[in-house]
């Protein structure tokens, strides 16, 4: 059977753009979602009060080095089966959210760091110039500094969507049947097909990452503050 | 503290200038004593140089004055009221004291015209209109009005510090801080930005300016205060300072700088 046949074989018995579609989705809601919590920790961890800089520096300590698989795994049997939450009515969609969930948990600790490395890009006397005309903390940051450290940060978030495009695979663990589950389910039964099971999924992924990393770095210029 | 003053119009930009009083300010970074027991008034409308040799604490002096510098002990007041330690009256405060910086700090990722108009709308609550008007007053009053739609970094330095003259100035300041205004700008730029100074002085704003230019010092200043190693050696009007300094570390200090 030529490598053609194969990859058709398994297009067609297989909804392979399917499984993709669920770790797109799952990317998206992540993204919006760990965008928020890292730009709230991020804030804390750049704000004035102790308790507050304590707290998310505590944050991401903690949640930069758990490991993901645990934190999916949690969900489903601490979260789900021990403490009965539910995040849907819905039985799959519950699973969804979990992991849409643990991976902005996650997510957001990496984010809040990439933020910081652009508040870092941004000079100090940005701030003093902001503090002088009589904007206090909140509008400073809102207005001058995190507009800029965003720009800064493209990049460094850029690079922070690809981990999380690759790791929405560990939802397999919170029973999302995306596309590493699909991968698992072909190589029980087509086993005679394992490079192109390979193939697939390890392109598949390639194809959505790489427009990630090439609009990142075009905005990454596009968008740089000019000094 | 009232605000009131005449709204648009390239005439009354500033208002009534404010009184600065510190005394027995000290600071300390760590062990090095940088302000040694200060005692300095400034008139409403006066304006006032600081001099010194580098290090001597000028610039950290004018830094105390709206608090972007935290002072260890003694009191500084505007306008017989204590600056306030932080929070919403802290950057009510600063509002009403200007502060000119030698990098410039022009928001970088906004227009000219977005600088000069951000204090007036998000701090005064003015409406945009509003602020428009008074932002191109202030940048035609400071010569760059045709530059009002250009990104900072597209100004040359002495267009860049005479924008964040009119940022400062669109609101309506009492108290004027000029921290090295010029240091960071070539010399052909120097006196488009002291020529504003200059006329912004005529007008009555109390101003305290740390500068190196002896010029300005001597035509635009009331008074100069000559401070060596955080202390406050010698005042004098500027014609007495120059001519007669008492000091020796003032005289030491004038010999250095004007013999070339």
């Amino acid at each position: 059977m030529s490598y053609f046949d194969q990859f058709s074989r398994l297009f067609a018995d297989y909804d392979v753009v399917g499984a993709f579609w669920v770790n797109i989705q799952l990317t998206f809601w992540a993204a919006v979602f760990a965008f928020l919590i890292g730009a709230v920790v991020a804030l804390m961890r750049i704000s004035p009060v102790p308790s507050l800089r304590l707290l998310g520096g505590a944050y991401v300590h903690i949640v930069r080095n758990t490991p993901l698989t645990i934190l999916m795994v949690m969900a489903v049997l601490a979260l789900w089966t021990q403490m009965h939450i539910t995040l849907s009515t819905d039985f799959k969609q519950n699973f969804f959210n979990f992991a849409v969930a643990m991976l902005s948990i996650y997510h957001a600790a990496f984010v809040c760091e990439a933020i910081r490395s652009g508040v870092n890009t941004v000079p100090l006397g940005q701030a003093e110039a902001a503090r002088s005309i009589g904007l206090g903390f909140l509008p400073t940051a809102r207005l001058i500094i995190f507009p800029q450290a965003i720009r800064g940060a493209i990049t460094p978030l850029g690079n922070a969507l690809i981990a999380l495009t690759k790791n929405t695979t560990v939802a397999a663990a919170a029973s999302v049947a995306e596309a590493s589950v699909m991968m698992k389910k072909m190589i029980e039964f087509d086993s005679d097909v394992i490079f192109a099971i390979f193939m697939t999924f390890a392109l598949g992924f390639v194809i959505i990452v790489i427009p990630v990393g090439l609009i990142t770095t075009w905005a990454s210029r596009k968008w740089a503050v000019k000094r | 503290m009232s605000t009131a003053a005449p709204e648009g119009g390239t005439a009354a930009i500033s208002q009534a200038g404010a009184e600065v009083r510190l005394s027995g300010v000290n600071k300390w970074f760590g062990d090095h004593h940088v302000l040694r027991d200060i005692n300095l008034t400034v008139k409403p409308g006066e304006v006032v140089v600081l001099l010194g040799p580098s290090g001597s604490g000028k610039s950290t002096l004018c830094r105390t004055i709206n608090r972007l510098e935290t002072i260890d002990s003694g009191s500084v007041q505007i306008d017989g009221a204590e600056i306030p330690a932080e929070g919403k009256a802290l950057a009510e405060l600063r509002s009403e004291v200007g502060m000119v910086f030698q990098s410039f700090n022009l928001f970088a990722h906004k227009s000219v015209l977005e600088n000069v108009t951000m204090g007036p709308i998000k701090v005064r609550g003015k409406s945009k209109r509003e602020a428009r008007e008074l932002a191109e007053a202030l940048l035609k009053k400071v010569g760059v009005v045709n530059q009002a739609d250009k990104l900072p970094a597209q100004l040359s330095g002495g267009q860049q510090q005479r924008v964040a003259i009119a940022r400062s100035l669109a609101m309506r300041p009492r108290v004027m801080l000029f921290d090295e205004p010029t240091s960071a700008l070539d010399p052909e730029m120097i006196t488009e930005v002291l020529d504003t100074m200059a006329s912004l002085a005529k007008e009555g704003m109390t101003m305290i300016v740390v500068t190196h230019e002896m010029g300005f010092a001597r035509e635009a200043a009331d008074r100069v205060v000559f401070l060596a190693d955080g202390a406050v050696v010698e005042e004098n009007t500027p014609e007495e300072f120059f001519t007669n300094p008492q000091s020796d570390r003032a005289k030491d200090f004038l010999g250095k700088i004007l013999n070339h």
